[in-house]
């Protein structure tokens, strides 16, 4: 029997490996890969909370699956936007790599 | 009618002090006349005061915390303040009719007689409040208006110092009174003589605490008084117009410490170890003036440092709980004293300001009204027997010698030196040889000055026969101590003059040089040093605070912990994308951490 528990053991796992792309990988698309990675653990973790809040007649909490899709949407149209500033990145400075973009440095 | 008189005694001088600088500054004879016509009316409704009896004046509260504090403004006429009220208008009056002659040509007339009448109207306060918050008031213009006319002559350096040093030195005092006033306060919870008396009882329990307050209000006469160690005023303020000097610096304003001192009799007799020290403050102060003034040659300073000497006869006698003697002796005192300040005064107009005793001679011939009056005056102030000062300095003498032994013999020994010293001045200036030409072609002043001096002589005569002071005082002990003690002061005195005309008679010039009294035993340097010293000590201190708290600390320290605390954070904030990743994770680990198990 899978429990809540695992679902959200296997989230807080997948997060961990987003955030730890985040943090150390220097190549953007992969952070925004990494980032998106996180995003669905969060989805992953929300839509097993909806799966295990059972509603008076028996049936799981739909309204929370809604939802997520609706955050999916969105994700996808935000990856768009940032590949697009990764690609403008990249034409104007041939590079992806964070280190790299530091003309706002101190 | 008679509650009247007392309020018209003391207003009668404002309202000529208002007047004549409100309205007459432009006419001096005008100012002049308004002046003197004041004072009169003062002297005249002094004399009603005291011939009559029962007179009370309404009092009025000026302040009034009911229950904490009230001050009164009421008048205490007993028969210390009648004589005082007497003797102040009376010898007032006299003085501003002979500032007529003396003044004649000045330019200020009417500002220096607009501040004579403020000073009869503050000088009269002291002498008629009967609370001690009204007497520090007047206390304090009194000593405003001897400022105003010690500096009148505000053009010339010296007067202007000795105006800012009288003031000055008599505030280190004030002080000390207005302390000594709120201690009395604090105990007794009134601050009106009448009901201090009574409430002494709940305060004689704490010894220390009454003789501090005693000594406190002392330190207010000390300063007034010109006593040791605050004496270095007095001598200074001879730069003002002698007759002012005669008035504020000899016969009056300096006796008004005495005054204050028998007013509050009560609390400083209440106390032994208060009166020991003030009796020796006294004995002191007379025998150290003495020796300076035995070697000074400006006519007026010798006179300065005898009344130094004669306020240290007073303050000796209300040390030795006799205010009878001190206010006796005060009242033959100002006769004298004011005599010799207005013939020295009639002297030096007729000599052209010159005040050197070495440049005179002669001028026995010359000043033969002067001369008498003066001669009157001087043997007043050596204690010659027919004369008052020859009662009044008995009787100190006389309480001495039952008292305290030590200070009848510093007390004689000051006696035969006051002798001494003034027969000098009498021999040097008023016999022998001409010394200047002024001298040789000087003559008698006019008889608007020497008819105050002919009228004061009298009363110095006069002024201590016993029936003759009986009706003012209550005096003290009949000579019980039969005749032992005056005739060793009248050895002292004969001793004293004797050594003068010797040694002084036919001189051209000062035989001796005795430079720890000509320089004043150094008083004024020590103080210029001790200032000195303070101002500089107080510099460094303040430099410190300004370079190291308020320079460094404050502003270096803002500025630099702001440059500091810029540094560490510039430190985090590398631009590393990926180190505020981790900060920022880290942060939310801690919050959940918190959050969680918290």
């Amino acid at each position: 029997m899978v429990t809540l528990g695992d679902y959200l053991i296997v989230s807080g796992i997948l997060f961990a490996i987003g955030f730890a792309g985040v943090m150390l990988r220097r190549n953007l698309i992969i952070i925004l890969m990494s980032l998106e990675l996180m995003l669905n653990a969060a989805n992953l973790s929300l839509v097993a909370f909806s799966r295990f809040r059972v509603q008076p007649m028996g049936l799981p909490d739909y309204n929370v699956q809604v939802f997520v899709f609706f955050i999916i949407t969105v994700a996808a149209a935000e990856v768009a936007v940032g590949l697009a500033i990764i690609v403008a990145l990249y034409r104007a400075r041939q590079t992806t790599d964070v280190n790299d973009i530091k003309s706002l440095r101190f | 009618m008679n509650s009247l008189l007392p309020w018209c005694s003391l207003l009668l001088p404002l309202v000529s002090a208002i007047a004549i600088t409100l309205f007459t500054h432009r006419s001096r004879a005008l100012s002049s006349f308004i002046s003197i016509g004041a004072v009169l009316g003062s002297f005249v409704c002094s004399c009603l005061i005291f011939t009559r009896h029962g007179i009370s004046a309404r009092e009025f509260n000026w302040i009034d915390f009911v229950g904490v504090f009230r001050v009164p403004f009421g008048f205490v006429l007993d028969n210390l303040s009648k004589t005082m009220l007497v003797l102040v208008s009376g010898v007032g009056s006299l003085i501003h009719i002979y500032s007529l002659g003396y003044m004649r040509d000045d330019e200020g007339k009417s500002r220096y007689f607009a501040a004579l009448s403020l000073f009869m109207f503050a000088m009269l306060g002291i002498v008629l409040s009967n609370n001690f918050v009204m007497l520090f008031v007047f206390w304090e213009l009194v000593g405003f208006t001897s400022y105003v006319l010690i500096g009148h002559w505000f053009e010339r350096d010296a007067a202007a110092d000795a105006a800012k040093k009288a003031f000055i030195t008599t505030r280190i005092g004030d002080f000390g009174f207005m302390l000594g006033i709120l201690m009395v306060w604090a105990a007794t919870g009134s601050v009106v003589f009448a009901e201090i008396a009574p409430r002494l009882s709940t305060v004689t329990s704490h010894p220390a605490f009454l003789t501090t307050a005693a000594l406190l209000i002392f330190c207010g006469a000390v300063g007034k008084s010109a006593q040791f160690p605050l004496h270095v005023w007095l001598p200074d303020a001879m730069e003002g117009p002698t007759p002012v000097s005669a008035l504020i610096h000899a016969a009056t304003m300096v006796a008004a410490g005495v005054y204050m001192l028998v007013r509050v009799g009560f609390i400083i007799q209440a106390s032994q170890a208060a009166l020991l020290v003030i009796a020796w403050i006294g004995t002191i102060t007379a025998m150290l003036a003495a020796l300076i003034a035995t070697q000074q040659n400006d006519i007026k300073r010798i006179l300065a440092y005898s009344t130094l000497s004669q306020l240290g006869y007073m303050v000796m006698a209300v040390g030795l709980a006799s205010n009878e003697a001190a206010m006796f002796h005060l009242f033959t005192h100002a006769f004298f004293k004011a005599l010799l300040f207005l013939a020295a005064g009639s002297v030096i107009v007729m000599l052209h300001h010159e005040q050197n005793i070495w440049k005179m001679g002669g001028l026995s011939r010359n000043l033969p009204i002067t001369f008498l009056t003066f001669g009157a005056g001087a043997l007043a102030l050596i204690g010659c027997p027919p004369f008052s000062g020859f009662f009044s300095k008995d009787a100190i003498l006389a309480v001495a010698y039952e008292r305290n032994m030590p200070i009848f013999v510093v007390g004689l020994l000051t006696a035969f030196l006051t002798a001494f010293y003034v027969i000098r001045l009498f021999v040097v200036v008023f016999f022998g040889k001409a010394r200047s030409e002024i001298a040789r072609k000087s003559n008698e002043s006019p008889a608007v000055m020497t008819g105050p001096l002919i009228a004061l002589a009298f009363l110095a005569t006069l002024g201590g026969f016993a029936f003759f002071a009986r009706n003012f005082l209550v005096l003290p002990l009949e000579k019980n101590i039969a005749l032992f003690v005056p005739a060793l002061a009248i050895i002292a005195l004969v001793l004293g003059s004797g050594l003068a005309i010797t040694l002084y008679h036919n001189r051209k010039s000062e035989r001796f040089d005795i430079e720890l009294f000509r320089r004043l035993f150094y008083f004024n340097e020590f103080y210029s040093w001790l200032i000195n010293w303070t101002q500089e000590f107080l510099a460094r201190i303040s430099a410190f605070c300004d370079r190291w708290i308020i320079d460094a600390g404050v502003v270096g320290g803002t500025s630099g912990g702001t440059w500091g605390i810029g540094a560490l954070l510039r430190l985090v904030q590398g631009g590393n994308l990926q180190a505020y990743l981790f900060l920022f994770g880290l942060g939310i680990v801690t919050l959940i951490y918190f959050a969680v198990f918290h």
